[in-house]
């Protein structure tokens, strides 16, 4: 057993795939020269080159269209956003040229790219630089949305988003990079270790509640089931770990057993995660359901930067608590 | 869409062009695929999206594409396809001793994207073997490039960013010829050039536009009349002897009988099977989609009476 960082799981990955396939390489500002803002390509220049570690001057818009570009002639670009918010300034070619082209060229042009960076909130850093961008990417057909927290899975899938043939969003979290998670030396050996893409997991049995989540609010969900479990309720979480395609069939499984969900995000309530979550639940799992689904989110509002504000406009363990016993006490 | 008073430039730089370049246009450069080799009927079978367009009747009319003839897929936001065209040349220049180029056409419009910008700097800061073509044709629908800069024109630009440029005379298909001829040769040496092609768009914007509520007639007849890039080639050519008047009339009721032939032929095949509709969103079809082709399967048995079944590829 090893202990890595999601930060290390994230490289390792990246360096390994570089390994793997001459065609990959990664882009973005400040991967090469600085090891990455977040210190996720540390040594990567060093290893490949500045031909397949390549510093970018400040245009999202302009070296999204650049990598899109190489994509369709052939290489398959990593694309590193500083953070998703500066991604917004690139959707146009995400979702119209990268997302889009395979079907609008009737299969002639496919577009194998990642894009990953940290999205959500951070640490004070405000509005324009926390928001969640799970339910803009996840609303686009063609586009695939992995949201991993635990390093083991960071690694896992990131690998198999790197060798796959569509357009993939990777969402990171700058929180979550310093948090180390037991590994097996099997499979930090593996340069194989590919994770399925779709696949939920469930990292915590129990058969009171389902709580779902994904990305760093993992461990406010488990920390909330210790909690629970003290009060005598025994929660089932569930780790999203990919948003387009949802696992719907692991969230239902687990419904027909606990017969209530809570569902937990970072971002905004409404058109959020939890929203489609609770669509599906009652399209699919409505006889199952004693309660309606609850949705844990953040508050509506942009994010506030002041310290106290910012706290209660996120998602905290006891608003998920508090979510869970709606939906157990509810009285018809 | 048409493309009348470009013909010069379409044919003229294609013509100095390679099969094995790679074509990111805009969506008037017909003339350049026609003379990569895509024929009439591929052209007419994508306005009708009928079911032998490669595209499958995806897109809107005139966004062509065809991979074994290097030309990517139009894409309707302008000017996205400039950075795609510097990344698609730099994929290009890794490979060793690359004996490929990428040409990217965009319009004077289309030149105010950030995009464009950003391509630009691209191109010259990482040294690709791309040409980008600016079509100058005076218009970007209503907004003349009075309205659309102030610089001297998109060429200007150029050189701030450490490209090579050229300003050619559009309507003159042998000069765009020798500037695209000189600009390979550079780009080869991954030394990316600037072209711009000063020329005039005769038509209107699209069939949704009318023109002449916002330029005047005689302006657009002055440029048919005295700066035709066809004229100007017929002229050059009977001028040679290898041209007349009468060959000129066969060969113009020659075309005009294949377009409306094959317009009539189009019109008639039939449109893509149903099922297209659902394929190629992901690389595989995911179990969503499928469910929702079984659904329509079953739907259009129960009810085939209601849909026009006839006119779609069947099984």
């Amino acid at each position: 057993m090893a202990s890595l960082s999601v930060r290390e799981a994230l490289c390792t990955a990246i360096r390994e795939e570089m390994q793997n396939d001459p065609d990959v390489f990664i882009m973005g500002e400040e991967v090469a020269e600085y090891d990455g803002a977040y210190k996720v390509t540390k040594g990567l220049l060093k290893e490949f080159g500045e031909n397949r570690v390549v510093d970018t001057p400040i245009t999202e818009h302009g070296f999204v269209g650049l990598a899109v570009g190489a994509a369709f002639a052939g290489l398959r670009p990593i694309v590193e956003f500083m953070t998703f918010n500066f991604s917004m300034q690139a959707i146009d070619q995400i979702v119209n040229s990268a997302t889009k082209t395979n079907y609008m060229s009737g299969g002639q042009l496919g577009c194998p790219i990642v894009f990953r960076g940290p999205n959500g909130a951070a640490a004070r850093v405000a509005a324009q630089h926390s928001q969640c961008f799970a339910s803009w990417y996840s609303h686009v057909p063609g586009l695939k949305v992995i949201a991993p927290y635990f390093a083991s899975d960071c690694r896992g899938l990131l690998k198999a988003a790197i060798r796959d043939p569509n357009p993939v969003i990777f969402l990171e979290n700058e929180i979550a990079y310093g948090h180390e998670h037991e590994v097996p030396d099997s499979e930090l050996s593996n340069k194989d270790y590919l994770l399925e893409i779709g696949k939920a997991a469930v990292i915590r049995e129990g058969k009171d509640v389902t709580i779902t989540a994904f990305s760093l609010k993992l461990m406010d969900a488990l920390n909330a089931a210790d909690l629970l479990s003290s009060e005598g309720i025994e929660a089932e979480v569930i780790d999203l770990r990919t948003l387009r395609p949802l696992d719907t069939e692991t969230v239902i499984n687990s419904i027909k057993k606990t017969n209530r969900l809570v569902s937990i995000e970072e971002g905004w309530p409404f058109a959020g995660i939890g929203a489609e979550l609770s669509a599906m639940i009652m399209e699919q799992g409505f006889d199952y359901l004693d309660a309606p689904v609850v949705r844990v989110t953040g508050k509506d509002v942009p994010l506030p930067y002041a310290a106290n504000l910012e706290k209660k406009a996120l998602p905290q363990v006891e608003d998920i608590v508090e979510a869970v016993h709606q939906v157990c006490f509810r009285k018809k | 869409m048409t493309n009348y008073g470009e013909e010069g430039i379409h044919v003229g730089s294609a013509a100095a062009l390679y099969p094995r370049d790679m074509v990111f246009a805009q969506y008037r450069e017909v003339g350049v695929f026609l003379y990569r080799g895509m024929t009439v009927t591929e052209i007419i079978n994508q306005c009708y999206g009928n079911h032998e367009d490669p595209g499958k009747g995806r897109q809107m009319p005139v966004h062509y594409g065809s991979k074994q003839r290097n030309i990517v897929t139009l894409s309707s936001p302008l000017a996205t396809q400039m950075p795609q065209a510097v990344g698609a040349a730099y994929a290009f220049k890794r490979v060793p001793n690359n004996d490929r180029c990428v040409i990217c056409y965009f319009g004077d419009g289309a030149a105010s994207e950030g995009d464009a910008h950003a391509a630009f700097n691209f191109a010259s800061t990482l040294e690709c073997p791309v040409i980008l073509f600016c079509r100058n044709n005076g218009y970007a629908i209503s907004t003349p490039t009075s309205e659309q800069y102030r610089g001297d024109g998109i060429a200007a630009r150029g050189p701030a960013l450490g490209l090579h440029t050229i300003r050619v005379d559009g309507t003159d298909a042998l000069a765009v010829y020798k500037a695209v001829e000189k600009a390979r040769a550079l780009a080869i040496q991954n030394k990316p050039v600037l072209i711009e092609a000063m020329s005039y768009r005769v038509g209107h914007h699209s069939t949704s536009d009318d023109s002449s509520a916002y330029r005047p007639v005689e302006e657009i007849h002055k440029w048919t009349q005295e700066e035709n890039p066809v004229q100007k080639l017929r002229l050059y050519l009977e001028g040679k002897g290898l041209w007349n008047t009468d060959s000129d009339k066969k060969f113009a009721k020659e075309a005009r009988d294949l377009v409306l032939r094959t317009m009539q032929e189009a019109e008639k095949k039939k449109k893509p099977h149903w099922k297209e509709m659902l394929e190629d969103v992901y690389y595989d079809m995911p179990p969503n989609l499928q469910k929702q082709m079984n659904e329509m399967e079953k739907h259009l048995k129960k009810y085939k009476e209601h849909y026009p079944m006839d006119q779609y590829q069947s099984e």
